[in-house]
C-alpha cells in the first residue's frame, strides 16, 4: 500500500550538496525562463530556421553580447539538465553498480558537451574574417 | 514520505515509475520529467550541430538545412511546447516551494499553467508552421 504523504512542497533538503542543487535548480530555472524563452523567440519567431546559416551566426558573433548570452544559456541549461538527469537516475536506477555506471556516463558526457559548447562559443572565428 | 519509500512500497515495475499519487499533481510531475528529458536530449544534439560551425560554411550550412525539412519544423514546434510547459510548471513549482499555502491550490495552479500554455502555444505553433501551410 502506498501511504499518503502530508500535503506540502517538495521536502527541502536539510543542507549540504543537495540543498545547493535544490537552490540552483530554482535560480537557474528562473534565469533560463528569460534566456531560453528569449532564445526561442529570437531564433524561431522573430527569425526563422530558414534564416539561420553560417553568415547569420558569423554576424551574430561579431559582438561579445551574443557570445556571452549563448555561453550563459549553454552553461545554465546543461547544468540544469544534468542535475535533472541525475535526479531521475537516482530515482530509477536502483542497483549500485548500474547507478554508478550511469552517473559516471552522465558526468563524462556532460563534461564533454560543456567543453565542446564553450569552445565553439569562445573560439569561433568567421572564415575569411 | 520520501519518493524512494513510495516506490519501494509500490513494489517496482514500470507503472510504479510514473505512478505516484494520481491526479493533476502526478500529471504535472510526469510531464515535467518527460519534457525535461526531451529538452535535455535536444540540447545535446544542438551542441553538436552548432559545433560544426568550426568546420566552415559548407559543412555547417549543409547540416542546418536539415532543420528546414518539414519533419524537423514539426519537431521544432514540439520542442518549443516542451520548453514552454517545463517553464510554466517550473514557475508553479517555485510558487509552491516559496509559499506553503499554495500547496492547497497546486491543482488550480496546474490548471492555470495549462490555460497559459494553451494561450501561448497554439498561436506560436501557428506562426512557426506558417511557412509550411
Amino acid at each position: 500500500m502506498i501511504m499518503k504523504r502530508e500535503v506540502g512542497p517538495t521536502p527541502r533538503p536539510a543542507g549540504g550538496f543537495e540543498l545547493y542543487t535544490w537552490f540552483f535548480m530554482r535560480v537557474s530555472g528562473l534565469l533560463l525562463l528569460v534566456l531560453a524563452l528569449g532564445h526561442l523567440t529570437i531564433m524561431h519567431l522573430i527569425n526563422s530556421v530558414d534564416a539561420i546559416n553560417y553568415a547569420f551566426v558569423a554576424s551574430r558573433y561579431t559582438t561579445p553580447f551574443w557570445r556571452t548570452y549563448d555561453l550563459l544559456l549553454l552553461i545554465l541549461a546543461l547544468l540544469h539538465g544534468l542535475n535533472g538527469a541525475r535526479t531521475i537516475i537516482d530515482d530509477y536506477v536502483r542497483p549500485r553498480g548500474w547507478r554508478l555506471l550511469s552517473l559516471s556516463c552522465l558526468y563524462v558526457l556532460g563534461l564533454i558537451f560543456l567543453t565542446i559548447g564553450s569552445l565553439v562559443i569562445l573560439t569561433f572565428h568567421p572564415a575569411g574574417g | 514520505m520520501l519518493r524512494e519509500e513510495v516506490m519501494e512500497k509500490a513494489g517496482g515495475g514500470i507503472w510504479t515509475w510514473i505512478n505516484y499519487r494520481g491526479g493533476a499533481g502526478q500529471l504535472a510531475w510526469v510531464l515535467h520529467r518527460v519534457t525535461g528529458i526531451g529538452v535535455f536530449l535536444f540540447l545535446l544534439i544542438h551542441i553538436v550541430d552548432t559545433s560544426l560551425i568550426g568546420w566552415g560554411p559548407e559543412v555547417y550550412n549543409k547540416v542546418v538545412k536539415l532543420y528546414h525539412l518539414p519533419l524537423f519544423r514539426i519537431g521544432e514546434v514540439i520542442l518549443a511546447g516542451m520548453v514552454l510547459y517545463h517553464a510554466l510548471n517550473g514557475i508553479r513549482i517555485i510558487i509552491i516551494d516559496l509559499w506553503e499555502e499554495a500547496t492547497r491550490f497546486h491543482r488550480q495552479l496546474f490548471y492555470a499553467a495549462a490555460i497559459v500554455f494553451i494561450i501561448i502555444f497554439f498561436p506560436t505553433a501557428y506562426l512557426m508552421l506558417r511557412p509550411l501551410l
